[in-house]
């Protein structure tokens, strides 16, 4: 038996390529890598939310109107999140990361493909509440310049409150949530204080480089909408920019395995899946 | 043409019929297979994948992203991930849910038609929505063959209803405890 499908090359596929091209020559946003599955998805997606009929119209329009880019690129890099998504991750955090962050002086975290920040503001009231945020600074990244906007504001619709609460007590939290936000109208803000610790900043792991040395990589569920090509520049990215015995944290089924990388990490955590980077 | 993927969805009722369909592939089954099945977004996938796993020759294994499909393994989409299928592995996403679903079938079934166009065979069962209809047209349109639980005996008859209505006839319509044997008579395996 043929253990690989023959690759069926349609106008679907011939349309896609010549868009991410355009989009490549004429803005240089990269997703020429991404796994074709679900970026054919969202490409669709938007091709509807424009009114539009085929891969080709939505070609035509982003490259000669850029707000439509900017609408095409919500589409293509918002990943879905919340705070504490996976309670027992940041549960795992708390007590096999945090032991080893203590035995720096100051901590450099990268939480690379932060979205609106969810991720990141759950990191830093965990390092609040373990004593360790004074000393941290955490660098949060995407690639998306509007939902870094979103992320510096702090702000999250207020319905999702309760879920959030839930995580949060789930994930081994040891205050009352509601001391790090104020609810305004619709909305929750997180204190200031919060963020004095954050650099939010525009980073393509598709393009560029490494900028620090971290103790601590965190990029959950970023991985997934890549091709394996892409993956393995990206571990590499990440690999480079480790200390030594430093931890990667991944998604809940994301994996070193399956990347030139594999060797080069010990497992933390196999099923929360931190890895110590060993060599 | 012999299939090289095997799609199966499933929604209400769906772990008692999988488990039967998964009973009744012997190991000379070496089509890789991936499923779907409808179900709370924080429930265990290791619970599943062993009570799916239990009387089965076949390996329940692990959906991690990107794992390449191979022939000795069925693959479950995790609580709360699409999952999706390319270049011969697998591929996760936590996009938006499909049909109030994710793990969603029309976007498992509609990613493996486009990868595996005539080579895919997609499995409708018991359900109490009409996820995977749209799956299933687009399988029909690249070439895949698809096969639907007979909604005479299915637990709850929407969703294969839904599946027959969208491929127009072009369906196998098959008993539950029939569809190991069509599927094994599919790739010419030993019965």
């Amino acid at each position: 038996m043929d253990p690989l499908p023959q690759r069926i090359e349609t106008l679907e596929d011939l349309e896609i390529d010549l868009l991410l091209e355009g989009l490549f020559r004429h803005y240089g946003y990269d997703f020429r890598q991404y796994a074709r599955s679900s970026l054919r998805r969202r490409l669709w997606r938007r091709v509807y939310a424009e009114g539009l009929d085929s891969l080709s119209g939505l070609q035509e329009r982003v490259l000669h109107d850029p707000a439509a880019m900017d609408r095409l690129l919500l589409d293509l890099s918002v990943n879905v999140t919340s705070m504490f998504r996976d309670p027992t991750f940041y549960a795992a955090v708390r007590s096999q990361v945090v032991p080893l962050l203590r035995t720096y002086p100051f901590v450099r975290i990268w939480n690379a493909g932060c979205s609106s920040g969810e991720e990141t503001y759950s990191l830093a009231i965990l390092l609040l509440e373990e004593g360790l945020y004074e000393r941290t600074r955490i660098y949060a990244t995407d690639i998306n310049e509007a939902v870094l906007d979103l992320a510096r504001a702090g702000s999250f619709p207020a319905d999702k409150l309760p879920e959030y609460r839930t995580n949060y007590i789930e994930s081994g939290g040891r205050d009352d949530f509601a001391r790090y936000h104020v609810v305004v109208g619709d909305r929750v803000r997180f204190r200031r204080s919060l963020r004095e610790n954050i650099v939010f900043a525009q980073h393509n792991l598709a393009s560029d480089r490494s900028f620090n040395e971290f103790h601590l990589i965190i990029c959950r569920n970023v991985l997934i909408y890549f091709a394996p090509p892409l993956q393995d520049r990206v571990h590499e990215l990440f690999h480079e920019s480790l200390v030594r015995l430093g931890v990667l944290a991944l998604g809940h089924k994301e994996s070193v395995r399956f990347t030139s990388f594999e060797d080069r990490y010990e497992e933390l955590n196999g099923r929360e899946r931190l890895w110590r980077k060993v060599r | 043409m012999r299939p090289s993927l095997v799609a199966i969805g499933a929604s209400w009722g769906g772990t008692t019929a999988l488990r039967t369909v998964l009973r009744g592939l012997r190991d000379s089954f070496d089509t890789p297979i991936v499923v779907v099945l409808h179900r709370a977004a924080r429930s265990n996938d290791e619970l599943l994948e062993r009570m799916l796993g239990d009387g089965v020759e076949r390996t329940v294994c692990e959906a991690d992203d990107k794992t390449p499909l191979t022939p000795a393994c069925v693959f479950v989409a995790p609580a709360d991930y699409h999952l999706l299928v390319e270049d011969g592995r697998l591929a996760l996403s936590t996009d938006a849910p499909v049909n109030f679903s994710r793990p969603s079938i029309d976007v498992l079934f509609e990613s493996a038609a486009d990868a595996y166009g005539a080579g895919l065979v997609a499995v409708v069962l018991t359900g109490s929505n009409d996820d995977g209809a749209a799956g299933v047209r687009r399988v029909l349109e690249r070439g895949g063959r698809v096969v639907v639980q007979d909604p005479a005996g299915a637990e709850r008859a929407e969703m294969p209803n839904a599946a027959i209505a969208a491929a127009g006839g072009a369906a196998d319509v098959v008993p539950l405890d029939r569809i190991a044997e069509h599927l094994l008579g599919m790739v010419g395996a030993p019965r």
